[in-house]
């Protein structure tokens, strides 16, 4: 009998309608806008890389050991070094890093024997051509530098 | 054709995919009608297909490892850790008990991530559209803590051969034991919104039955099976990981319907907070990295991992020829071999069941094709 009036009544569709009802609060909204507003990734997040330079005298942290070309599963990291006749050692010339390719998994990071090469928490690495997403040394040093627009 | 009218019964073969939204990817199935009723289906598979066991052949072991993550990228935790586990195997070094209990924890997360996806696109299948809003909300939550944890989101790379690679953050244990608290009165909601619902039962109850002989014969594991009444849960049943630890029960149910994998899925959710809770409560301190050199370089042998998966059985077994690279990887991924009890399922049922079916078996293309 119960069960003959839950059936009349439509119990259960109602019981879902209160469901719907309850999560109307403003309150529970989750919209984000996203250019305005952005995200705050975490801090471990792997996003664009970057070629840390030192602080103190602007040369780069690398010490060109090819740690990190050897470690990608995709190879796409390639660097080119050059002896140095006076003090003898590797110096670098060239870093080309295709992100195009890329995956983030993060192993070149952990190969990197001096911290030299991160990713960063940068998130935003679209491009109009795909040549642009080769990134060489001067990018990795400085961050992409985005085509400007006047409007 | 010219004395047959639309009225006689003729056969009619229909395509339904590979970019149809319901079939959970790129799957296609060819169906033959006779009016409404299903007469048998084909799936054709391979769409999404990328060689990753042969790309592993030309990979060392590290390095392969971010690569299983795009297998079931829905459960990607549970990819790396079955892979992780098959290389230790190999290399018979010990985790930590440390390492065990945040892979536990994590992978426990990620079960629950991957079935509130599933939940979520089924009832969008079966034509509830409110479900899937509140599923992702709390994925999103389980997300963020991949996130904070890793690095990333869906292909997270988290875990590392021997143990992992990152210790955890700050606040960590807190989160988990919040999200737990958060989550157990969502399920409830999610069950107010469907489990009484008379379109939900009507759509789900008596709609592609697989008996448990019948999943044993196609080797179907995962929820699947047990919905069929089998009891069988590698989690229980061969431990892994420490999972011998923890106190949790195999929700089984008899029927073997659509609406009783349903009823399971939702029973592991909550058994899934009940182990991360259990976990979380006793991390032991110690290191999070065994035994492993730089060079991952096993002796020459063979090991073969099976862990349960969100969507079964999910089997790695790799070969090493004593090189840094391995002489083979081959993967049993569950949704490939559940896929194939498709056409038991549904053959004899409705053309609009199909949906049903397909998102009842909770595949995902990426594993299926590797
Ligand atoms: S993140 Fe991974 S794929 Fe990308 S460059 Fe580094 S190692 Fe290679
Ligand atoms: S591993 Fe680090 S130091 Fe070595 S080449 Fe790469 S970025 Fe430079």
């Amino acid at each position: 009998m119960a069960g003959l009036l839950k059936k009349i009544f439509l119990a259960d569709l109602f019981q879902g309608l209160w469901v719907t009802f309850r999560n109307q609060d403003p309150k529970l909204i989750y919209t984000e806008r996203y250019p305005e507003e952005r995200p705050k990734v975490a801090e471990r997040y792997r996003g664009a890389p970057r070629l840390n330079i030192n602080p103190d005298n602007g040369e780069t942290l690398c010490i060109a050991c090819n740690l990190c070309a050897l470690a990608c599963p995709e190879t796409l990291i390639v660097v080119t070094s050059e002896r140095n006749e006076e003090t003898k050692r590797k110096e670098l010339t060239t870093f080309t890093y295709d992100t195009s390719r890329c995956m983030f998994c993060g192993l070149c990071e952990d190969a990197c024997p001096v911290d030299a090469l991160e990713l960063t928490q940068d998130f935003e690495m679209a491009t109009y051509t795909r040549e642009g997403q080769i990134w060489d040394r001067q990018t990795l040093e400085e961050g992409p530098r985005p085509t400007q627009y006047k409007c | 054709m010219a004395d047959t009218t639309f009225l006689d019964s003729t056969e009619l073969v229909l395509n339904m995919g590979p970019q149809h939204p319901s079939t959970h990817g790129v799957l296609r199935v060819i169906l033959k009608l006779d009016g409404e009723k299903v007469l048998g289906t084909e799936c054709i598979i391979g769409y999404l297909h990328r060689g990753v066991e042969k790309i592993a052949e030309n990979r060392t072991y590290a390095q392969f490892n971010p690569y299983v993550d795009r297998m079931d990228y829905v459960a990607a935790i549970s990819n790396g850790l079955g892979y992780c586990l098959a290389v230790e195997k190999l290399l018979n070094v010990e985790v930590p008990a440390r390492a065990q209990a945040i892979r536990v924890i994590l992978t426990e997360l990620n079960r629950i991530a991957s079935h509130l996806l599933w939940l979520g696109t089924h009832a969008l299948d079966i034509g509830a559209i409110t479900p899937v809003f509140y599923c992702l909300r709390e994925r999103e939550e389980a997300l963020k803590i991949f996130e904070k944890y890793c690095g990333a989101r869906l292909t997270t790379h988290a875990f590392r051969i021997g143990g992992l690679l990152y210790e955890t953050y700050d606040g960590f244990e807190q989160e988990i034991i919040d999200f737990c608290k958060m989550f157990l009165p969502h399920v409830d909601e999610y069950e107010e919104l469907l489990t009484n619902n008379r379109i939900w039962v009507g759509r789900l109850k008596d709609v592609g039955i697989l008996s448990g002989d019948e999943c044993k014969e196609f080797g179907v594991t995962g929820p699947v099976l047990r919905a069929a009444g089998v009891k069988w849960d590698l989690r229980k049943a061969q431990p892994y990981s420490g999972y011998e630890k923890y106190d949790f029960e195999i929700p089984t149910r008899t029927n073997g319907d659509t609406y009783d994998r349903y009823i399971v899925r939702m029973e592991e959710m909550r058994q899934s907070v009940r182990i991360m809770e259990q976990a979380v409560a006793a991390i032991p301190e110690g290191p999070i990295m065994g035994k492993v050199g730089k060079v991952i370089k096993p002796p020459v042998g063979e090991a073969y991992v099976s862990i349960e998966a969100p969507k079964g059985e999910l089997g790695y077994y790799a070969v090493s020829d004593g090189s840094t690279q391995p002489y083979r990887v081959r993967v049993r991924p569950p949704s490939f071999v559940n896929l194939q009890a498709l056409d038991r399922m549904i053959r004899g049922g409705l053309v609009a069941d199909v949906v049903a079916v397909i998102g009842t078996l909770d595949i995902v293309l990426g594993e299926i094709d590797r």
